[in-house]
């Protein structure tokens, strides 16, 4: 301090003087840290964001790529996901539409939407409201003919709502698979919705039987129906396992994508 | 001072260890202990975020006014947690899927919090530094010792690698399925803080109460 104080101290001078804990050294303290954290929390937030939506984007396709029998690890993901056509479905006429962009349509928005979507009073799925409009996945063949459908599907299971796609064959009967790429079920019980060896009991079974009747269960014995409809139910899981067949039943009827699979049956999509 | 220096990186280890002796962050080691891989990213992350925020508030504890000094701590460890949960979505999506809550609820961890007001409001910042990162991985060492038995045990597998072939797989191990479950965590943490007082027998706190004893009449 080479300098001594000047007779009439300037604001700032002044400011610094205060004791750390006077009241305009406190608001100072507050406000420049909140300033400053949020400048620092935001700048993190922009610039990580591209990174983020793609590894969402990737984790979806990843998804779909599982359900439909085409994923094998250090498969190029972008490139193998080109395969699939994504079209808007309308569910209630099971066509699709134009009305949106495949590429940026939002199933997660739009079931909250209440232009897009409507409330639900009879709900086995549990899920509140459902959206009109679902986004779903074509998988065709080497000749351009259609190969599988992949749609989305989800439902309360326990603890939580499971969100995943079931992959339909070109009949519109077989089911090809199905996988969950969300859920908080028990790890060790209903997360065992995940085991691979579960997943594959939904191989080459029959949705409808022959006079369009929906037969698809889960359930711990056979039904009438036959073993053809029949997916084992996950042992110690039972809450979950209703769940996963309240949903499949729901989205598979009516309500759900029951008109869309008759139109597929009759060749008119 | 290197000896210091030493002391306040080894000392929360085992002697002072967050969790065994102070029995602090209990809530996320129960919950993220299942598997090994969760359990030690988890650990990277309280380590990162009670290492820098300590040596934040270290720095800047000659200015922090005493009558908000509690939350002036919090928005330099939210907006640290914030960045570690942005980078994990950004760069360990999968992780972070697991994690999903837990690296939120870093904010509220005691031992951040711990550290923060017990060592690094009245230490210079790089001891403050090195404390973070001493009690960082005494809470991580119990972490992957907690995640160990439950992951090994509970689903047979060790950083997801196969050890115990499963029964559901095929395989003839019979999984324990408590171990999957968070209340499991208290059972390994108990034993783990018996094992570690039987070990150290200084580490037992003084009985506060005294049991009467009935004189014979």
């Amino acid at each position: 301090m080479a300098d001594s104080p000047p007779e009439n101290p300037g604001f700032l001078r002044r400011f610094w003087a205060l004791p750390t804990d006077s009241v305009p050294k406190t608001l100072f303290v507050a406000i420049a840290l909140c300033l400053f954290a949020s400048m620092i929390v935001s700048a993190a937030a922009v610039a990580l964001r591209p990174q983020q939506a793609e590894n969402r984007l990737r984790d979806k396709q990843v998804n779909i790529l599982q359900v439909a029998g085409l994923y094998q690890p250090g498969t190029d993901i972008g490139e193998a996901f080109a395969a699939f056509e994504p079209q808007v479905l309308e569910l209630a006429t099971g066509r699709f539409t134009d009305r949106f962009d495949p590429a940026s349509f939002d199933d997660r928005a739009a079931a909250d939407d209440p232009e897009l979507s409507q409330p639900l009073t009879d709900d086995p799925a549990g899920i509140g409201r459902q959206s009109k409009f679902v986004t779903v996945y074509l998988l065709r063949d080497d000749a351009g003919g259609l190969d599988k459908v992949i749609l989305p599907i989800y439902g309360y299971g326990l603890w939580s709502t499971l969100y995943g796609y079931i992959a339909v064959e070109e009949d519109a009967n077989t089911i090809f698979g199905l996988q969950f790429y969300e859920h908080a079920e028990t790890p060790g019980l209903g997360a065992e919705v995940d085991n691979p060896r579960w997943k594959a009991l939904w191989r080459d079974k029959k949705l409808a039987d022959d006079s369009g009747e929906l037969q698809i269960t889960v359930a711990k014995s056979v039904p009438p129906a036959g073993p053809e409809y029949h997916v084992d139910a996950l042992s110690g899981a039972t809450l979950t396992s209703r769940g996963v067949d309240n949903l499949v039943r729901f989205w598979m009827g009516e309500r759900g994508y029951g008109p869309f699979l008759n139109n597929l049956k009759a060749g008119d999509i | 001072m290197a000896q210091k220096r030493r002391e306040l990186l080894l000392d929360p280890l085992v002697d002072n260890n967050p969790i065994t002796l102070q029995v602090l962050g209990i809530c996320s080691a129960l919950a993220v202990t299942s598997s090994l891989k969760v359990a030690m990213v988890m650990a990277i992350a309280v380590t990162a975020v009670t290492a820098f925020s300590s040596m934040f508030i270290s720095m800047l504890r000659n200015h922090i006014p005493g009558s908000i000094r509690i939350i002036v701590q919090m928005v330099i460890i939210a907006s640290l947690v914030i960045l570690v949960d942005q980078v994990l979505k950004a760069y360990a999506y999968e992780i972070s899927k697991t994690l999903s809550v837990f690296v939120g609820l870093i904010i509220t961890n005691c031992i951040v919090m711990g550290r923060a007001e017990a060592f690094a409001m009245k230490n210079p910042p790089i001891e403050s530094f090195i404390d973070g990162v001493g009690n960082g991985a005494g809470y991580g060492l119990i972490l992957m010792l907690v995640g160990f038995i439950r992951e090994l045990f509970g689903s047979g597998s060790l950083f997801g690698i196969t050890i115990l072939p499963t029964v559901n797989n095929g395989g003839w191990y019979v999984p324990n399925g408590l171990l999957l479950l968070p209340p499991s965590a208290f059972f390994v943490i108990g034993l783990l803080i018996w094992a570690f007082r039987s070990w150290k027998p200084e580490q037992v706190e003084e009985r506060e109460y005294e049991i009467q004893t009935v004189e014979a009449h």
